[in-house]
């Protein structure tokens, strides 16, 4: 087969030009005549009850246009249909500082902000819950009447016989680790404007990753039929699943519009994108490995608790992650999982980049890494023992495709010189290795249905241009490129022909949205079958024209011709003509819909986990630890990751960096910090994420592993490098100074303080010691 | 509040506004201005999606009072090239990843135009430095550098083809 002329190209992203030139809108940058400033007022208290809200001194107030309350708007909702447990604006008590309790429309932002303190709010305060393990064992004064011991979900999984798997293992450790929470930090703080048109009907343009469940929300929530509602994306500034479930501004502006009958804009501070929040929860995972002498992964126990807060959001998609994605990695027999979402009285978790995966992924690769030198094994080489033998189906029901995990480990050891450094760096200097993998989109939707996860219209008109209607969310990742590539090459023609309209709902088809790297697997497969469609019409009108066999036909840089007989061919705009004349307008549909196989078991909690194709990746770390003060320089990080195939190298790299960069921000220096369920950090100045002087050299390794289903070959490169960053720093750091650090973030202070562990140790020559000091 | 007339030169544009006398620049330029490219991205003047540049220096319109701007030559990403046409370092943050989600792009642009303004040819260190005020959450940087470097090749191949200087 020739050689592709779109896809593997590294075209520049098609809405470059407007990024660049300060043009492109985001919801912020947006502005209609006789819009109002919306403001929302926060709970100062973690959990109290709402005795009363007196909002007659803020509606008095010239220039208030609206102000909304509890009542207004009581329908609940959330993403998951089993986890409808939040109002826009807190009806019966508030569940954490910064819960919504009301908003104000004005005129002006310094009239919002005098009316909000106009507000008389009467609280009656509760016993608040902010560690997740006391939280679990409360007796009284949940935090959800309907949620007995503040848990909102437990879910308790084996699969094979772990326990006389371990029984028979030669080696077994286990260990607690903690993972603080993050948050996405995405550089857009959220807005959101809602236009109350002249003819009752609702206009949102909004910060989301997903359009359509928005659009369904504000039905509910509202009370409107979903055809009187239009929610159009505009640009959005970073999501990483921060922007992938409703947030609370994306109601309280409609509500409040709808009220005023006036367009109301609402954006965030940094400070309330903290408080809307929704990042990775406070983890504690309890791991439990057994291995052969020889290495071979017997059996896997994980206990997992996580830190949901206030409300339910993903909470159950995260928790059964983390505990499906224990498989899909490695061959493991026997897997016994027990996973607890508890509910505490701080800002609502929910979906992160490496959803679900990254804290229990840093707890299994690290606890690996200390059985490897337990069997005096290689950390690289106890995991090629341990490869899964693709295709095939694991213990825990998830099917692997293509599995490009061996060459990303063998590339990695190559480029980053793991032979030559492993245990033989200077002291104080060391490398660590992890892998990670994730998913190419969730195999089976949020929302029960045979609805197919992506539809896309195109459109061919006498002019020629290609117009692909595509309910994708781009939210900087480059979809809307990857899509036009896709079109261009299944059509012969040149991208620049090709025009997206992308994430309206009200011109563009259903699209579930960007989140759990779905976007190329799935919107680029019904790409495909649309433009598959457009381009059997339009070789039927040039096979008549030319009197040449249709099966011949192939197209190519804007050129149909002949594959047999070079005097057949004419270009791209007269054969679009020949058809429009055969057929009338072109129209074409696709849709893309993952196959039954890939959808996994039929467990309690099968759901979660399964997917068309699964990422990979290997990372090492280098880095170097100053034995004064704790102090971690990473020197660099070298990622290969198997994104099946790269249809935009230049986005691949770039997402492979970006995610290590936001992995390595994790293992070492970002963390909320709270104190009685206030956060004390919620900015950006002090909430730390890496700048330029922080971030060491990383080098992106693309691996090919040609998905059998994916678009031309593609699975995900969004996500799945995240979480293998994060283990490879804390094994670099055992291989630099020999200490192992179990929680998160790896910050100077618990370095020294093992450190100094580790010398009282040695000083008062306990057995054992010389076990642990790598040399 | 009183409103105070203050005249900006903005992107070699000369403007005059009405604007309470303790408004940010920033918010002069989005909401009074139509000029949304320079972005907020946080309360604490900490991420450098605001930065513009004033007499050639970047700097946070976010942490500037606007009437205090009187006096200098404001230039924000909308002015950093004549219209139509683009400076090397929008061309070098397109065509090499360094722009993803694109909201810190402009600020990034405004750091690195000043940094090649008066540094042709910086090294890595001195790029890594230049651009430490500006935070970055989708890139992990290493397409920004490669940018950068793509701006500094552009705007040397353009000097040599035309000896004489156009602009700064």
């Amino acid at each position: 087969m020739a050689q592709h002329s779109v896809i593997g190209k590294p075209l520049p992203m098609t809405d470059g030009p407007g990024k660049v030139t300060g043009i492109a809108r985001y919801a912020d940058d947006l502005a209609v005549p006789g819009m109002l400033c919306g403001l929302i007022l926060h709970s100062p208290h973690a959990h109290a009850i709402i005795r009363s809200i007196d909002t007659s001194r803020a509606e008095a107030l010239p220039g208030v246009k609206a102000i909304a309350t509890g009542k207004d708007a009581p329908n609940p909702y959330g993403i998951l249909p089993i986890g409808h447990d939040e109002r826009v604006f807190a009806l019966d008590k508030a569940r954490y500082i910064g819960d919504n309790v009301a908003a104000v429309a004005a005129t002006s932002p310094e009239i919002a902000e005098q009316a909000l303190d106009l507000i008389d709010v009467e609280y009656e305060l509760l016993p608040a819950f902010f560690d997740p393990l006391e939280a679990m064992q409360a007796e009284a004064s949940w935090i959800h009447a309907e949620r007995p011991h503040n848990i909102e979900k437990e879910y308790h999984h084996t699969f094979g016989d772990p326990d006389a798997a371990f029984a028979d293992c030669v080696f077994v450790r286990e260990q607690r680790y903690y993972a603080a929470g993050v948050n996405h930090a995405a550089t857009e703080p959220h807005s959101t404007l809602a236009i109350w048109e002249p003819d009752g009907r609702l206009t949102v343009h909004s910060s989301t990753q997903v359009p359509y469940y928005l659009h369904r929300t504000l039905s509910e929530v509202l009370e409107m039929p979903m055809s009187q509602i239009r929610v159009i994306k505009a640009m959005v500034g970073g999501g990483f699943g921060g922007k992938s479930e409703v947030i609370p501004l994306e109601v309280a502006a409609p509500v409040l519009a709808k009220k005023a009958k006036r367009p109301v804009k609402i954006t965030y501070t940094r400070e309330e994108v903290f408080l809307a929040h929704r990042g990775r929860p406070i983890t504690i995972a309890d791991m439990k490995i057994g291995i052969s002498r020889e290495g071979r992964i017997q059996a896997v126990a994980a206990r997992v608790v996580q830190d949901g807060g206030a409300y339910c959001g993903y909470g159950p998609v995260t928790v059964l992650y983390s505990g499906a994605l224990l498989g899909a990695i490695y061959d493991i027999p026997a897997v016994r999982y027990d996973g607890y979402r508890v509910i505490s009285n701080k800002p609502a978790c929910g979906a992160m980049r490496g959803h679900g995966t990254v804290n229990v992924r840093f707890a299994f690769e690290a606890l690996l890494d200390e059985l490897a030198h337990d069997a005096g094994i290689d950390p690289v080489e106890i995991r090629r023992r341990n490869l899964l033998k693709a295709p095939c189906i694991t213990v825990n029901g998830l099917r692997v495709t293509s599995y490009g995990l061996p060459e990303c480990i063998e590339k990695v050891v190559e480029r980053s010189g793991w032979n030559q450094k492993k245990a033989k760096l200077p002291p104080g200097r060391g490398v660590g290795f992890a892998c990670s993998h994730y998913v190419s989109g969730a195999a089976n939707p949020i929302i029960r249905s045979n609805m197919p996860h992506t539809t896309i219209n195109m459109k061919v008109d006498r002019d020629a241009a290609v117009t692909v209607f595509s309910g994708a969310s781009e939210i900087g990742q480059g979809s809307d490129t990857i899509q036009i590539q896709i079109v261009a090459e299944v059509l012969g023609v040149r991208p620049e022909r090709i025009k997206l309209v992308s994430a309206d709902t009200e011109l563009t088809p259903i699209d579930l949205g960007s989140y759990s790297s779905r976007v190329t697997f799935m919107a680029g497969n019904a790409c495909i079958a649309a433009a598959r469609n457009m381009r059997d019409q339009i070789f039927a009108a040039v096979a008549q024209r030319l009197g040449c066999p249709v099966a011949d036909l192939d197209a190519r840089d804007d050129e149909i011709f002949s594959t047999r007989d070079p005097k057949f061919h004419m270009s791209f705009d007269d054969a679009v003509i020949a058809a429009i004349d055969f057929h009338g307008a072109l129209v074409a549909q696709g849709s893309y819909a993952p196959p039954e196989e890939s959808r996994g078991g039929k467990h309690k909690g099968a759901g979660v986990g399964p997917s068309p194709s699964y990422s990979y990746s290997a990372q090492v770390v280098e880095l170097s630890v100053d034995r004064d003060t704790g102090r971690v320089t990473v020197h660099k990080i070298t990622a290969a990751h198997d994104c099946g195939r790269a249809l935009n190298p230049i986005n691949v790299d770039g997402q492979i960096i970006g995610s290590v960069y936001m992995g390595l921000g994790q293992a070492l220096q970002e963390e909320m910090v709270w104190q009685d369920g206030r956060q004390m950090n919620a900015s950006l100045l002090e909430y730390r994420i890496p700048t330029t002087l922080e971030t060491p050299e990383i080098e992106s390794i693309i691996v090919e592993s040609i998905d059998p289903e994916g678009p031309f070959g593609a699975k995900e490169a969004g996500e799945g490098s995240l979480a293998a960053t994060i283990p490879a720093v804390a094994n670099a750091i055992y291989d630099a100074v020999g200490v192992r650090i179990n929680s998160l973030p790896i910050t100077p202070e618990k370095v020294l303080e093992a450190l100094r562990e580790k010398e009282k140790r040695e000083r008062a020559g306990a057995s054992g010691a010389g076990k642990e000091g790598a040399r | 509040m009183t409103k105070e007339l203050i005249r900006l030169s903005i992107n070699g544009e000369s403007y005059e506004v009405a604007v309470p006398p303790s408004k940010l620049l920033l918010d002069v330029l989005r909401e009074d201005l139509g000029l949304t490219g320079s972005k907020r991205g946080c309360d604490d003047s900490s991420c450098g999606c605001c930065a513009v540049l004033i007499d050639g220096v970047p700097m946070l319109s976010c942490a500037a009072v606007a009437s205090c701007c009187q006096d200098v030559k404001i230039t924000t990403v909308e002015g950093i090239a004549p219209p139509g046409t683009l400076d090397p370092v929008q061309e070098g943050w397109m065509v090499a990843g360094g722009a993803q989600c694109g909201f810190c792009t402009p600020g990034f642009l405004i750091s690195a135009k000043a940094l090649l303004d008066r540094n042709p040819n910086p090294s890595l260190e001195e790029i890594r430095v230049a651009l430490s005020s500006n935070f970055c959450r989708c890139t992990g940087y290493m397409q920004i550098y490669e940018s950068v470097r793509y701006a500094i090749e552009r705007a040397a191949a353009s000097r040599a083809a035309k000896p004489a200087p156009v602009g700064r």
